[in-house]
Parts: structure tokens; sequence; C-alpha cells
């Protein structure tokens, strides 16, 4: 019997839930024994010139070893962003300017944890203030400019070379237009960013960082070092999440590698969470205006999406994810007239990067709202509208008008599917019920489709996989798992082809020595690349004992099978083991896989929420989801994918979001007031399951990590305007939280 | 000064800052690692340990109050990784954990809340773990886990995944939040 699709109990978690995790701040290593701690002094302004640093009675406190500002550092600025202007280039450590709260000016070391906070205090710095620019629209004035040489605020763009085609919507009979924000987040990893450094008598640098794909990090670092690659030996311990924030590797990363440099000694670093809400990269923040048209009978004719993207201080990432969501911008529609822009501003915040979806999520949160308010404006059920504009099956592999070649997809059966689950027309007959008698506490009903891109950045990966003469395993993966059980779904793709037992498999990942070669994890690639890579490496494997075992047993190849871990003449007794074949010699095969394409995963979710009208309070009560990713590798480890993605779309509809001050203070940098949610604000899920393959790969699966948020992010939104839709409430921003909600029940009983 | 704690039913002493937390004292001081630190607001439970049978969060108790109890850590829960205590192993079996860095907290806070509600309902197992927090599960699979612990079907008490043939989805969710009728339709 096959093991693929099986519900294998995780492999890791005998430890992780008796010794604990090993992550990055849990490092025992005799290398890094009496590490120096580092304490980073933060600009606690948005925007200001800095006018002296005193560091004097810093160096004198007890246990400090060094103080370094950016004049001693030694690292010139980067530009963190490939193709961002060069004049956005980043210091290490400030020296002239800060350009949001929570960069770093001074560097502390010292022996001690506690010695580190007391000496940073002891730092002087003066700030002569500078005005802040928070929003994105007024960043696009240019009025305050963060870069002063760059002589804009702009600083990238996608579908700017032609203007918009004024005739777009002539032939519609219905054209809406609606301004969307979808805010700022927090990823909030529980983890927060860590690294440790140690140079080595033979000139290289061992770091461990927190990350989510090590050879990119060791790339970065390396770079920003001015040092060869294989100078950085980076490892990545057991990482506390990542969801898009750990891609690649922090500025903080080399310069913790630098002041081992500097000091000779080792030094480690863990930021404290009030760091990390201001420090790490943040997600989404986009302004979007949307305008919609088609005919009285249900027909979309035309899409506009106008983006204005908030790349926060220094561009990183977000710079560039405005072209996903561009990409993405049609959904699951057949839409004949679509076009689309985006432009991104510098303001003085925190840099944004990806965070679960990156890009994608924004795409389907505009064309959901587009559907519904089309929907709302003719007087049609949105899961009507919505199923009468999805792409036909018979139409795969199918190239949208933003660009992508969906590879296969069944839209409207997974819409079918949730609605039917959900008991659609039962909910709007309670539904009804409720507003004839005037209930306080209205039903909402939200419905939304979605696609989206998994594997869109790299789409090869490395694996390699050798038996020992013990018998056991060992897969090395490029790939680098954050919590999503990679160690448990390789060794079943290898257990699969070996027949060798899960728990003698032992998947590696994220040393860079171990695996020179590796794209991480990020853009729910890892199945669809780095696990088919195992499972290809395993086939090959068994090619490659079946030869060998062909002369050993003096039989032919073809009569050859391998189960057990052994090679077996088919319908004998006779066989060896492949442990005995790695005896004579490695048994050992390295192979790439590559998909040439992304995948395209689908799925349709229906929310059901309650809105107090009285407080605006909304409450979500069910959420049905249809994830289709393709075949399920292990549905233990796919459905909890579905919940965490679920869960942060919620969080994203009716809680979450990073605000700033006029002054570019951050306002919600703590976990006591940032809106993360607990257990006590979100239901259990209720998950259908919807299996449609991709050509693409052997396995014929996609990616299944980003889909939950994705989906139920707009789904959520729309249930909680749905409740109100027969006050004439069509829209409302995110996150939908209850005084946000009770203004708009205010403003509408105020226009009735 | 001097402290002296068990921990794990071991004797410990050391001499400590006034300010030391137990956190610290653990990891730093003991080596006890597999208590973690997510926040800096007491808010995020990752620090959770028992102090004399009671969940607490440890970076919010000083090594000094502690001085003369009793704490048990994730390391102290289980004999070993082949015999996991019950809810230890009901967070393995119900896939309670990915990322792991919640869990140890996590778990302290459900053997603290199981020992003080042996039947939980899952409104009382949701709101029992409010402060502790996780990103990863959408606390989904920990809801289940501490309901199974408690020798409770989770299917029965939470009532949610459809799996393949299952046409029609239960009535899942939240039992409504207070001041709220349940959703769904009649």
């Amino acid at each position: 019997m096959s093991i693929l699709g099986t519900r294998v109990q995780r492999v890791e978690d005998p430890l992780f839930l008796t010794r604990g995790a090993v992550y990055t701040d849990d490092l025992v290593d005799e290398r890094l024994a009496g590490a120096l701690h580092l304490t980073l002094v933060r600009s606690p302004v948005a925007h200001a010139r800095i006018t002296s640093i005193d560091v004097s009675a810093a160096r004198e406190a007890p246990g400090v070893v060094a103080v370094v500002t950016g004049a001693e550092i030694g690292l010139e600025p980067v530009v963190l962003q490939g193709g961002a202007p060069k004049e956005t280039a980043r210091p290490f450590l400030a020296t002239d300017k800060v350009r949001f709260v929570g960069e770093p000016v001074v560097a502390v070391l010292t022996e001690e944890l506690y010695q580190g906070q007391d000496a940073a205090d002891l730092v002087e710095i003066d700030y002569d203030p500078l005005p802040a620019v928070v929003d994105p629209e007024e960043a696009l004035k240019g009025e305050v400019l963060l870069f002063e040489d760059l002589g804009t605020n702009v600083v990238g763009g996608f579908g700017l070379d032609k203007e918009f085609d004024e005739h777009l919507f002539d032939d519609c009979e219905v054209v809406v237009t609606q301004k969307l924000v979808n805010q700022r987040v927090a990823a909030a990893p529980l983890e927060t960013r860590a690294a440790a450094a140690v140079w080595g008598d033979d000139g290289r640098v061992t770091l461990w960082a927190s990350t989510q794909n090590a050879q990119s990090a060791r790339d970065a670092v390396a770079g920003w070092l001015g040092v060869e690659r294989d100078v950085v030996h980076l490892i990545t311990p057991d990482v506390g999440g990542g969801f898009g924030a750990k891609i690649g590797a922090d500025p903080e990363f080399a310069l913790v590698a630098q002041l081992a440099r500097i000091t000779g000694r080792a030094v480690r670093w863990s930021e404290t969470r009030s760091e990390n809400m201001t420090g790490m990269l943040q997600g989404r923040a986009q302004i979007q205006t949307i305008t919609i048209g088609g005919n009285r009978n249900g027909d979309v004719l035309a899409y506009r999406l106008d983006v204005l993207a908030d790349a926060g201080a220094y561009p990183r990432l977000g710079m560039f994810l405005p072209y996903f969501t561009r990409q993405m911008a049609p959904g699951v529609y057949d839409i004949p007239k679509v076009e689309s822009r985006a432009r991104t501003v510098v303001t003085t915040t925190t840099s944004i990067g990806a965070y679960r979806g990156a890009g994608r999520p924004e795409a389907t949160a505009a064309i959901e709202r587009a559907m519904d308010l089309f929907a709302a404006e003719i007087g049609m059920d949105p899961a009507e509208v919505r199923k009468r504009n999805v792409i036909a099956p018979d139409k795969f592999p199918f190239t949208t008008k933003g660009g992508a070649t969906y590879d296969s997809g069944e839209y409207a059966k997974a819409i079918d599917k949730a609605l039917e689950a959900a008991d659609y027309a039962g909910l709007r007959a309670e539904q009804a019920r409720r507003r004839e008698r005037g209930d306080t506490v209205a039903l909402g009903i939200g419905v939304s489709a979605y696609v989206e891109i998994t594997g869109g950045g790299a789409f090869a990966e490395n694996a390699s996989i050798e038996v020992h003469p013990d018998g056991t395993v060992t897969v090395l993966t490029g790939t680098s798992p954050h919590g999503q059980g990679h160690a448990t779904a390789w060794a079943m793709l290898a257990s699969e082809h070996l027949g060798v037992p899960v728990e003698k498999i032992t998947v590696k990942h994220g040393d860079t020595d171990l695996i020179p070669r590796g794209a991480g994890t990020m853009g729910s690639r890892s199945l669809q690349t780095g696990g088919v890579a195992v499972y290809q490496a395993a086939g090959e494997l068994v090619e490659l004992a079946k030869q060998r075992a062909a002369e050993v047993l003096e039989a032919s190849v073809e009569d050859l099978e391998v189960a057990e871990g052994a090679v077996n003449v088919r319908g004998t007794t006779t066989s060896i083991t492949l442990a005995a074949l790695a005896e004579k010699e490695p048994l050992k095969v390295q192979t790439k896989f590559d998909s040439g394409a992304p995948t395209f995963p689908f799925g349709a979710h229906v929310a059901v929420v309650e809105v107090d009208l009285e407080t605006g309070r909304a409450v979500v009560d069910r959420i049905v989801t249809v994830d289709d990713a393709g075949p399920v590798l292990n549905p233990l480890l796919a459905d909890g994918q579905r919940h965490g993605g679920i869960a942060q779309g919620i969080a994203q509809a009716l809680l979450e979001e990073v605000r700033y001050d006029d002054e570019g203070n951050p306002i919600t940098a703590t976990f006591a007031d940032y809106a993360f949610p607990s257990a006590a604000e979100l239901p259990s899920f209720t998950l259908v399951d919807m299996a449609t393959p991709t050509p693409l790969n052997p396995l014929g699966v996609k990616g299944i990590g980003e889909a939950g948020t994705i989906g139920a992010t707009p789904a959520v939104q729309s249930a909680v305007i749905d409740a109100l839709s027969h006050l004439g409430i069509r829209h409302i921003d995110m996150p939908l939280a209850p005084l946000r909600v009770w203004e708009a029940i205010q403003a509408a009983k105020g226009d009735a | 000064m001097k402290v002296a704690i068990t921990v794990n039913g071991q004797e410990t002493t050391a001499d400590v800052e006034p300010r030391l937390l137990l956190v610290h004292y653990l990891r730093d001081v003991l080596g006890l690692k597999a208590t973690n630190i997510g926040c800096d607001t007491t808010s995020c439970g990752a620090c959770t340990v028992l102090l004399d049978g009671e969940s607490v969060k440890s970076c919010t108790v000083l090594a000094a109050q502690a001085d003369g109890s009793s704490v048990t850590t994730l390391e102290g829960l289980s004999s070993g990784p082949d015999d996991l205590h019950p809810v230890a192993a009901a967070f393995r079996a119900e896939h309670g954990l990915q990322c792991g860095f919640c869990t140890p907290g996590m778990v302290m806070a459900a053997v603290g809340l199981l020992s003080e509600n042996p039947k939980p309902t899952e409104r009382e197992v949701r709101d029992g773990l409010e402060g502790n927090l996780c990103r990863c599960t959408g606390y989904h699979n920990i809801v289940r886990a501490v309901i199974a612990a408690s020798g409770q079907d989770p299917d029965e008490v939470t009532g949610t995944s459809l799996r393949p043939g299952v046409e029609r989805s239960p009535a899942g969710g939240v039992a409504a939040a207070p001041g709220f009728s349940t959703g769904g339709a009649e």
C-alpha cells in the first residue's frame, strides 16, 4: 500500500514535545561559548537627521566589550532589493539620517544579556526631526522626501509605460469603482529574528540564522560583507515560523557577522518582540482602486486595478510584490478586458516584504470585492455572479489577461462544493428571517473564489538521497521548513520508493556547506519543487540499486523490484538489502527537478459571520473552505497549513492592522497593542476536500501554504459587509473591527 | 541573591540578580531551553510553565519569587520522546504543533487548564488558552488536542472537519460569543 496520501504523524514531534525544538537562541554550541550579546539601539523617531551620537557613557558600563556606531562598522550601505534605485541604499547602522522608528543606529556588545539594555540606555543620540510621511498617497506627492538625492518617493512600478484605456468600459451597462485599503499587517512569527556568528581560524564565518532559505541568506550576507560566498557557512536551526518575513537575510545578520569579525568574539543576537514589530518586514500595505464593468445579465466585461504599494522606508521584496498582484488581477474569472498598473512609494515606516500570499492575496481581495460590488449593483446573488464568470474547466491551460497561464482548475465546482457544504440556501433563508424580525444580530454570508500562484519564484529544486550501511537513509533538501513538516513529508516521499519506514529516514536542510544549492521555503513552493525532487531522487536511487543488485544477484534488472528496503528478484526469495548494497559502495544519488513553471491552486470559501448591530462586533461563526492544491501527500500536514492560513485570513479581515500616528510612531508595536488573534477569537474550521492535479510534476501536486489566507480574507470581509447590506452598506475597509463597523452602521442610519 | 527552586523534580540553587526573570533562570542558568520567549508584554504565553502546579508566564515571575517553589517545564512533563505525557501525545496525534515555538508554553497551559477543568467544552478550551498565542495552527488542532487529551472525541465536541464522501457540513464553529445566538441555518 502506498504511503502517499496517508495521515502520517510527524517524526519531528517527539523531540519538539519533550526537549523542545532548537531555535537559534537555544543553540548550545562550543563555538558560541562565551558569545557576546548584541543589543541594538534603534531610532525612536520616524524621520530625522542625526546630529550627534555619544557612546562614551555606554562604553564605561559594566560588561560592555564594544559599542559600535555606523562610522565604525566598516560596511557600506546596501540596496536591499534588486531593481531599487541606488539612492535607497540602507546603512547597517544609521549615520546621518533615520527613516523609520526601529532603524538600528548603535550596536552594543556585552558579556551578559541584561547588561546590554543597561548600556544601550546610556547611548545619547540627538535627532533633528523631519516631517514623517506615513500615508502612501502623501508620499506620492513628494512634498517630504526620504531620499533627497532621488528626488521622488516613487521607487518602482509596473505597467506604467502606457495610459489606462479611456474606452475600457464603453460597452458596459454598469460600472462600479471603489477605493480599497489592503492594510499593513505584521507577519509576527512567534520566534523573533535571531542570529549568531563566529569566525574560524580558516577565515570563514559560521552564521546561524532564523531564515526560510539558508542558501540565499548566505549569498546576501556574503555580498554585504564583501566576501566570497564560500566564506560564509550559514546554518538554519529549527525556525519558529516565518510566513514570508524570514525570506532571505536581514541586514542584522550581516551586522552580527561583522561585529564578530570586529571583536574577534562569537556574537549572538535575539531581538525582543517590540523590536520585531518595527524591525521585521511587514506585509500587504496596498491602496487599490478597482473599477469593474459589465452587463445587467451578470456578465463581467472589463476590470481595472490601480495599485499604490507602500514599500516602507527602504525598498525590500515588497517593491516587487505588486508584480504578482497585477499578474493575478483577474482571479478565477474570464474577463475580456483587464488592465492594471502599480506604483510603489517609500514612506517613513518599516519596510514591506512578503507575508503569507505575498502579492496574491491583494489581487484576490481586490477582484473579490469588485465581484461583490458588481453583484450588489445589478442585484444578483454574489455566488451566482461568480459562477457565471469563472473560467470554464475545458479552457485549461488558460492564459489570462493578467498574463498568467493557469495549469488546471475547476472553479465553478469548487464554489458549488463550498456553497453546498455551508448550506448556502439555508443561510440566506435564515438571514432573511432575521432581517424580517429585526434581529439585532445580523447574519452575513461571504463567498470568495480564488486562484493563486505557487512555486512562482524558483521552479527548480535539488535533492539528494543516500542509503547507509546501517539501513538508515539521509535526504538532503534545498527547501527549508519552519513548521511545515518536511522531515515527515519528504521521508514519506523517499519511503514510497524505498520501502524504508519514515522513522529510519532523516531529512536534512539549511546547512550551506552540506547543501550548497537550494531555494528554500516560500511561496508555497516546497512540495511541488523540493518534494518532487526528493521523490525523483528516490526513484533514481531505486534504479541505481537495481543495477548494482543485478550484478550481485546475477539477475536481469527487469526482474528486480525494490520493496521494504531491499532489492528482490520478482517471484523468488532472492534479495539483497539496500543497506548491504551501501556497504559495498556508497549508495547515493543527487538530482534536480525543474517544473519550468508555477502551478495555480484554487478554491472557494464561505464565511458565516454574526454582526451585533448595536456594537459593531463581528464574529466568524463558521468558515467552510474548499482548497484544491491537487493530490494531498499527508492530510494531517495539508489540513494544518489550511488551518493556519484561514486563521491569518480571518485575522486580517477582522482584527489586525499595523498602525502609525501622523508623526510616524508605531502604535501597535507590542503584542499588547497588535490584534494578534487568540483561540478565543476564532472558530474551528470546516474543510472540504477537492483535488485537481497539475500536469507540471509527476505527483500532480500544487502548493497549499498560502491558500487559506488568500481565500479567507475576502470571504470574511464580504460576509461582514453582507450582514449589513440591508442597511445600504456596500463596502468597509479591513480590518472590520467593531468601531469601524459601528461607524459604518451609524453613517448608514444617518443616510437613511 | 540566592534562590533554591525545584525544577522538574531536581533541586536547583544559584546566586542571581534580583531582577532575573524565571524564564531566564530556566533557560540561561539551568540550560532548559524548551521554554521560549515570544514577547515582552506577557501576551504570548510561550514561556508558560507550571509553578506549584499552576500555569504561569515565566517572563512575568522573578526567579526570586519562585524561591522555594516547584517548577515544571516541558522537559519535565513526559518521561521521554517514546513515552509522551497524554497532553503532549494528543498534541502529536492531532497535529497541534507546527513550528513548535508556542508548543512548550501551550502544552503547559493545556495541562494547567485540564487540571482545573477535566472535561472542557470547545468554548472553555478557547477561552482558557486565550493567553497563549500560536501563529501556525489557527488553534484548530490545538483545541482538538486538548479536547482529545480530556478523553472526549474532538469530532463530536468541535464537529467540523468534513472527510471525502461526506456531503454536508455538520454545524461547526464556536458556540457563539457572549450575547450571540448560534449561526447557521435551521
